[in-house]
């Protein structure tokens, strides 16, 4: 994208108010994506988009430009933006010198989105639609997406770094809506790789609309949810969404160093039930939260937060990292060129147990089985969560019975990662997600083995 | 020569079309500042421009789409192209096309501010850190501010279309924003604050930090309550934010696809005799207001529901056609890489006649919700259930009482409508698309201990 000639001089550039570091972020994004709606393609969409982001830091004070013009002037102009913004106190030149480019193994993607037809993309949306609607009249309405991403980065900073990867993922999702006599009620499935058109190896479009359908007609038969107090069995790759947003949150440097963290200067304590390993990987091959670098160069890492209920580390960025006198942990990451990098997780879970999982939900007399979470909401300080369940059954004398519709979890992350009594050997990830802090978005995965929390509160719309 | 303007630029875009195609191209250009302040010094600060275009064809009643972030002549080109060739993989769909000219011409808003272009970037720091000062000074359990910020925009956009639309709009928009931490006994909660204007005037450092500083602290010592059900009293950004909720179920896309709670209820009554909701653009007071809607046509002033009737469902040119009306001007989009939608662009309650405090003093026993969580999860917008976390002030005996936390409030749309008891005069515009305004509604479930 750039040649390092180009890179050291808008590098020397950025430096030339006396800056402690510079960095060039340079993106250049195509995608693609077609939607399907009511049994009509509503269109194919081709984007672009292209640029870089140029970061000063001087002392504590980050200075930040991006621009679309990756010409000379154009870097030269954001790169002056970005020096005035972070108004160093010293002054003077330094010379930049990056050399080689060392990039990270490509991330192997068999099938290229790009080298893909349109209508062989735009034929997974029909085929899942009519799956959908042959599970039933009571599917009223189907609605599916298809999306990939390529995704080429350059990164290269002040103290040599000269980086670069290639990020390529392919997402589809399915979702129903089934009319009967409680309403009209919905069902999702979704599947999303850091890989190619080969995704399609793996899932079949068509299964997961009857899956999707499925559950939209469940929910038709379901009975509201339960209101107050309980125990709570979470089923494999169905809940890690709740431990990213009320413990992974909590784990990221730049919110623990503001102590807007309930796990702020607890490292070597213990926070959760002693069999409960909480890890970060970005590392995991093929996972939606995989990259080869993250957005300031740094290799993707394995991190284990909490090992065996005792909290370990945080999550780092090259920033947080630095005033630390340590090394990042590969955590730093941003949307695109346009906003500036911080702490974010890659793949977030709990790590498998022992328990068998049927025993798990055989030794709970009463609870609630939650087979798929749904989106939630969590302050970060607290760890106060809210979660949607979009797939949970009643467990009664120790089985699962009827599906339940429309409730909430309501509770408190630090707590439940101490109210978890069994942890099962059926771990699982999750559907992929994107991870929204500060209004960045990036793509996460996460994943569980079966647990049981003890108490949660369940906010139902049952009498 | 003169740089092309944003309305030429999309013009001679959708120029390109050939016989049976229709074009539409929305143009955007948008310049922003953004300042973090923390412990008193510069956390960082952003300053860009961003450009960029959307293209949408339809050819043979099939539609295609491509966007790119920069307005160079190759980008235009090839944006267009791509977008030409997607349209060979869209379903036919006899409704589907872009805006024509309706008539209606746009309401004069002058929503640019040449103040906010000319205000000098050091400004813009001393307002950031002055903000944080005084979120740390508002209450002495402020222990720390995790971010206070100030941020800017200056917006143009152009729309125009082969059937001869073109329009352009700009304006310019500028918000203090501060997150604090409060500490009692161990125990520590957050809070927002802000101030939202055109130009820098009219931000108030001291209403977005006292704020922030007693959102944080009204919840110290906050604690589950025991199930109840009790009569819930919304704070007006509460209320804003299940307006936003009703609107979308009041979209015409919703409507026409099956998902829409109010389908088949035009002319009944929907709500209490007390709700009376207008979505209007064209009011300069909304800080969403605009005189174009997302496909170039004049936004209006759209009554949705007369005295608890409903009286109107949102229309975009798609939408309005397969429905075989007109368009209310209510096409809105996400920005430039997406196609537009239908949806409300600045929804407002008429006020009743009393304040808050003259509500909550006739309620014995309810909640004063003053934030609730999981809006998006806990409501389904298509069967009308509602649960989300909510947290707030018991009301016993006409007063406000302790504080509640981590208690889910249920019931449905449909009926938490009609259970509205009053709507407060407390009418402000919020920076979404709704005004707030106190809300009372009867009999609503709070789940807790």
């Amino acid at each position: 994208m750039l040649e390092a000639d180009l890179v050291n001089r808008t590098l020397a550039a950025a430096m030339r108010t006396g800056a402690d570091f510079a960095e060039i972020f340079a993106e250049d994004k195509r995608s693609s994506s077609a939607v399907l709606d009511d049994g009509r393609v509503e269109e194919v969409v081709s984007g672009r988009d292209r640029g870089a982001g140029i970061r000063v830091v001087s002392g504590d004070t980050t200075g930040f430009a991006h621009t679309a013009d990756l010409s000379a002037p154009g870097l030269a102009a954001a790169a002056d933006a970005a020096a005035a913004a972070a108004r160093g106190g010293g002054g003077g030149t330094r010379t930049v010198a990056v050399s080689a480019l060392q990039a990270p193994p490509r991330i192997e993607v068999r099938i290229p989105p790009e080298e893909v037809p349109k209508d062989r993309k735009v034929a997974l949306l029909t085929a899942a639609d009519a799956a959908a609607r042959s599970a039933g009249g009571a599917i009223t309405q189907v609605s599916a997406r298809y999306g990939d991403g390529r995704r080429r980065i350059l990164v290269a900073d002040s103290d040599g770094l000269f980086t670069s990867d290639d990020q390529v993922r392919t997402l589809f999702s399915v979702s129903c809506v089934a009319t009967g006599d409680t309403g009209m009620q919905t069902g999702r499935e979704s599947a999303g790789r850091t890989a190619g058109f080969e995704l399609f190896d793996l899932y079949d479009v068509e299964d997961m609309a009857r899956r999707a359908a499925q559950r939209a007609l469940t929910k038709l038969t379901a009975q509201p949810a339960p209101s107050g107090t309980m125990p709570v069995v979470v089923g494999p790759g169905g809940g890690g969404v709740l431990f990213h947003e009320a413990c992974g949150h909590g784990l990221e440097a730049d919110l623990v160093a503001k102590s807007a963290s309930v796990f702020a200067g607890r490292v070597g304590e213990t926070v959760a039930a002693p069999t409960v390993t909480l890890v970060d990987d970005g590392t995991m091959a093929g996972e939606w939260g995989h990259y080869g670098i993250d957005d300031e160069g740094r290799p993707a890492a394995r991190n284990v937060l909490i090992s065996d209920g005792v909290l370990t580390d945080y999550m780092w960025d090259r920033l947080r990292a630095r005033k630390q006198g340590r090394a990042s942990s590969g955590n730093g990451r941003r949307q695109s060129y346009q906003h500036l990098p911080m702490v974010r997780m890659t793949n977030t879970f709990i790590d498998n147990g022992d328990a068998n999982p049927d025993d798990i939900v055989a030794d709970t007399s009463h609870g609630v089985y939650v087979a798929q979470l749904g989106g939630g909401q969590v302050n970060t300080a607290t760890g106060d969560f809210v979660f949607g369940m979009t797939e949970a059954y009643l467990i009664e004398n120790g089985r699962i019975t009827a599906p339940i519709r429309e409730g909430n979890l309501i509770g408190n992350g630090p707590e439940v990662l101490t109210r978890i009594d069994a942890l099962g050997d059926d771990f699982a990830m999750g559907s992929p997600g994107t991870c929204g802090k500060d209004g960045q978005g990036v793509p996460v995965g996460d994943g569980t083995p079966t647990l049981r929390v003890t108490a949660l509160t369940v906010g139902g719309t049952a009498a | 020569m003169a740089e092309p303007s944003l309305l030429d630029i999309a013009e001679r875009v959708v120029g390109w079309s050939g016989a049976g195609v229709d074009a539409e191209a929305y143009v955007a250009r948008e310049h922003e500042t953004e300042v973090r302040a923390y412990k008193g010094e510069v956390e960082s600060l952003t300053a860009a421009t961003s450009v960029g275009i959307g293209v949408r064809i339809v050819r043979d009643g099939r539609q295609g789409f491509a966007y790119a972030a920069a307005l160079d002549g190759d980008t235009l080109r090839e944006t267009f192209d791509e977008a030409l060739d997607n349209s060979r993989f869209g379903s036919v769909d006899e409704f589907a096309g872009v805006a024509e000219p309706d008539g209606v011409a746009p309401a004069s808003l002058d929503l640019y501010r040449r103040e906010l272009a000319d205000f000098a970037t050091d400004d813009k720091v001393a307002l950031a850190v002055e903000l944080e000062r005084a979120t740390l000074a508002a209450d002495p359990r402020v222990t720390g501010v995790e971010s206070a910020e100030y941020a800017d925009s200056i917006y143009e956009g152009a729309v125009a279309t082969s059937r001869g639309v073109a329009a352009e709009a700009r304006e310019t928009g500028c918000y203090l924003a501060a997150y604090s931490l409060a500490a009692d006994d161990g125990e520590t909660q957050t809070g927002f604050g802000f101030s939202v204007g055109r130009r820098p005037d009219e931000l108030s450092v001291q209403k977005a930090g006292t704020d922030a500083a007693d959102r944080a602290t009204r919840l110290l010592g906050a604690a589950q309550a025991p199930t109840r059900r009790l009569t819930a009293v919304l704070d007006p950004y509460v209320t804003a934010q299940l307006l936003g909720i009703v609107g979308a179920t009041l979209s015409g896309d919703a409507v026409l696809k099956g998902r829409s709670l109010f389908a088949d209820r035009m002319h009944d009554a929907v709500g209490a005799a007390a709700l009376t909701l207008v979505d209007d653009a064209t009011d300069p007071d909304a800080f969403t207001a605009s005189p174009i809607d997302a496909e170039g046509l004049a936004t209006r002033r759209v009554p949705l529901i007369r005295d608890g009737v409903l009286q109107a469902f949102l229309y975009d040119t798609y939408t309005a056609r397969r429905a075989g009306v007109a368009s209310t001007g209510s096409a809105v989009r996400g920005g430039f890489k997406g196609t537009p939608g239908v949806g409300a662009h600045a929804l407002r309650l008429a006020p009743g006649a009393r304040s808050q405090a003259e509500i909550v003093a006739d309620i014995d026993d309810g909640l004063l919700v003053q934030g609730v969580t999981g809006l998006h999860s806990g409501v389904n917008a298509v069967s009308g259930d509602f649960s989300v976390g909510a947290e707030g002030l018991r009301i016993r005996d006409g007063e406000t009482a302790e504080p509640i936390r981590e208690v889910t409030i249920a019931s449905t749309i449909q009926r938490l409508l009609m259970d509205v008891t009053e709507v407060g005069s407390d009418l402000e515009w919020l920076p979404m698309s709704a005004a707030g305004v106190t809300l009372a509604v009867a009999d609503v479930t709070m789940s807790g201990s």
